[in-house]
């Protein structure tokens, strides 16, 4: 059925609540507004104030009661309206949430999931737009998905909501409205970890995430060369095995990313490649992001700010023609 | 006013001393407030804004009494909902509404959009878009007082909501701890987002957390300016004779949604209507033409000039260009020292 990535997302929380009445539900007007971004929509109706609750604005609270209540039996779905607002919150998921398995010898688990809405695009300025993977990366003890769609975030949500370990789903903002075709059912869970070939080609892999997998699809679509695009759907863990094995046939790797250049999610995958299939590559890899600024409000400005299909198109082909990265369209601003 | 520097005063410190001046341009900046607001919610209507925005019709009146309270040289923190806060210190017309559309002319260059106010020359720090962020700001802003020992204060604004959060808790303490200038001002509106207070809030009258560190408070009504205005004056007052930090409570109301996407449809039947009818421009302008204070005008003639004030800053405003790409690689880092 055709459905907007929020009615994806309710409707994945809802069908794990059904089958496990140890799924419950709260966070920022979650409850009686349904979401921010209406991604709760129905939950309080079907499953009542006990399951599904509102919270004050107190992240530091609900998050560090995510983590008890995930201890001591319950699996918590909380959900961070914007990922920045993560940071009053910060301890409780990377020194909190992510180490008690391992402080407790491996006693206790922590069955919690965190949803934040993440990403530029609707000019909400600097403080309200960005991805921020990047605070969360190399955590141990946290997985990391992010959603590119409706499809993708059904799977991941309810694979997140059944894992014993503290997953983090992010989801692109700008992609809450839009539609795509999801199966509901057992066949569309995402197994944690995978990343998904949405496009076969022999010349280069884009490898893209969120927001950045329709850019990588819309250059590829119309460009000369032949792309294998990925949605690689979880940074933590990445799934090396499939972004090897592409690599190895096209011989070139670009990574397209919504983060800022420095510290972005895609140099841990460059840095990964280059060492593992150095003699695989017929290019150095390629990282197109955004430059080291924060997100920028008005939309000519913010639509600069992630890379655009034009854009990668341009970097792809130079890339492929010189055989050397080319320079990114910031260069002359620095 | 007497001071030495008039050529080379700012226009934003200009306007806030003009406020300290009389209650009519107190009035005249309320409705100034109001007609930005007003003008902001058309403008995205018309789909000339980009993003989101959160007004504050109905809250004029704790804006300008806490900028006629206080100085030029003190220090405020404000929240997202700050235009009329950012208006209320001095912060032009052209600047607030510039900013909101993304145009050079604004206080970020058009950078930030409406959840980014500024202006050094009037002490207002970076408007906070993190809920209880710029509570412990302002506790620093303090501090900086106290260390250098001048009479300087620090107001914070912020909402009933963000008492809920960490931030809050730990910056009062501290503050009374160490005792600061600094003033903690609650427009309490009865609403955090989509949220009425009693569901996210163990306590009707916020000035009661007070209590819990050892801080003086104060309730006041929020819709009535001069009211407001006694109250943080008391407040400053304390502050600036070392007695140490106040948290005061207005109860207001906000007569829009949260942000522009909101049509507010959890409010209870009739609540907007009963604070309408306390409305704080109007109950102000009838206080001032009962004491005949409204300088020989009517309501409507001041209210029609503002108007056309803000037509003229609006064209300003269109004229003025959007930010450019360099503008995106500006003032990251402070320039270095040589
Ligand atoms: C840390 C954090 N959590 C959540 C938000 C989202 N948010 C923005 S405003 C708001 C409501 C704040 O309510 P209140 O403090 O009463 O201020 P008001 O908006 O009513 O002026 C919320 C939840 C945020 N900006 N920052
Ligand atoms: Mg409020």
């Amino acid at each position: 059925m055709r459905l907007r990535m929020n009615q994806a997302i309710a409707l994945a929380i809802s069908e794990e609540m059904e089958l496990d009445p140890r799924v419950v539900v709260f966070g920022e007007d979650v409850a009686v507004a349904e979401g921010p971004f209406k991604t709760s929509e129905g939950l309080l109706a079907k499953f009542g104030p006990d399951r599904v609750r509102d919270t004050p604005i107190s992240e530091t609270a609900f998050l560090g009661a995510a983590v008890g209540a995930a201890m001591t039996g319950l699996r918590p779905v909380t959900e961070i309206m914007f990922i920045e607002f993560l940071g009053v919150a910060f301890d409780q998921l990377v020194t909190e949430a992510a180490l008690m398995h391992y402080m407790s010898g491996g006693r206790y688990n922590v069955p919690m999931l965190m949803r934040a809405s993440v990403g530029s695009g609707l000019g909400f300025g600097c403080q309200h737009s960005q991805t921020l993977e990047r605070w969360m990366l190399g955590t141990p003890g946290l997985k990391l998905a992010v959603a590119s769609g409706a499809r993708s975030a059904y799977g991941l949500t309810r694979a997140a909501i059944r894992d014993d370990n503290p997953v983090v789903i992010l989801e692109p903002r700008s992609l809450y409205g839009q539609r795509e075709n999801v199966e509901p059912g057992e066949e569309s869970i995402i197994e944690l970890g995978t990343a998904d070939i949405l496009r076969t080609g022999n010349d280069v892999t884009i490898v893209t995430l969120g927001q950045t997998v329709r850019v990588g699809l819309e250059a590829a679509d119309s460009a000369p060369w032949s792309a294998e695009v990925i949605d690689l759907q979880t940074l933590m863990p990445w799934d090396k095995e499939t972004v090897l094995h592409s690599v190895a046939r096209t011989g070139h790797l670009v990574l397209v990313e919504e983060n800022q250049y420095s510290g972005g999610w895609g140099t841990d995958i460059a840095s990964y490649v280059v060492s593992e299939a150095f003699s695989d590559l017929h290019a150095p890899v390629l990282r197109i992001t955004a430059p080291d600024v924060p997100v920028p409000y008005g939309p000519e400005l913010e639509q600069r700010f992630l890379p655009s299909s034009a854009y990668v198109q341009d970097q792809v082909g130079a890339l492929l023609s010189t055989k050397k990265t080319p320079p990114p369209w910031w260069e002359e601003f620095l | 006013m007497s001071t030495t520097s008039d050529v080379a005063m700012a226009d934003s410190t200009r306007r806030r001393l003009e406020l300290t001046s009389s209650r009519l341009t107190r009035l005249e900046r309320m409705m100034e407030i109001r007609l930005v607001e007003d003008r902001i919610q058309e403008l995205f209507a018309q789909g000339l804004v980009s993003g989101t925005t959160h007004t504050s019709q109905g809250q004029e009146a704790v804006a300008v009494a806490l900028a006629a309270a206080t100085r030029p040289t003190d220090y405020v923190s404000c929240t997202y909902r700050g235009h009329g806060v950012a208006l209320a210190l001095g912060l032009t017309p052209e600047v607030v509404l510039g900013e909101v559309l993304g145009r050079q002319i604004g206080c970020m260059g058009g950078l930030g959009g409406s959840m980014h106010l500024s202006d050094p020359d009037v002490g207002l720090l970076p408007t906070f878009a993190i809920v209880g962020a710029g509570t412990p700001v302002a506790v620093g802003a303090a501090l900086q007082f106290s260390v250098t020992q001048c009479d300087g204060v620090a107001v914070s604004v912020f909402g009933d909501g963000a008492t809920n959060i960490g931030a809050f808790h730990e910056g009062l303490n501290l503050a009374a701890v160490w005792n600061l200038p600094v003033i903690f001002v609650c427009e309490n509106n009865l609403y955090g987002e989509y949220s009425p207070i009693a569901s996210t809030t163990s306590v009707t009258d916020i000035a009661t957390r007070a209590q819990s560190y050892a801080m003086a408070s104060e309730i006041v009504d929020g819709q009535d300016v001069d009211a407001v205005e006694a109250t943080i004056s008391r407040a400053v007052e304390r502050a600036r004779t070392g007695g140490g930090p106040t948290l005061v409570e207005a109860k207001t109301y906000r007569y829009v949604g949260h942000s522009r996407s909101d049509k507010a449809t959890y409010r209870p039947e009739g609540e907007l209507d009963s604070w309408i009818a306390r409305d704080p421009i109007e109950l102000f302008a009838k206080k001032l033409a009962h004491d005949n204070e409204l300088g020989g005008e009517s309501v409507q003639d001041i209210q029609r000039r503002q108007s056309e004030l803000i037509d003229a800053a609006q064209e300003t405003v269109l004229a003025s260009p959007s930010g450019s790409i360099a503008q995106m690689f500006e003032n990251i880092l402070a320039p270095s020292r040589h």
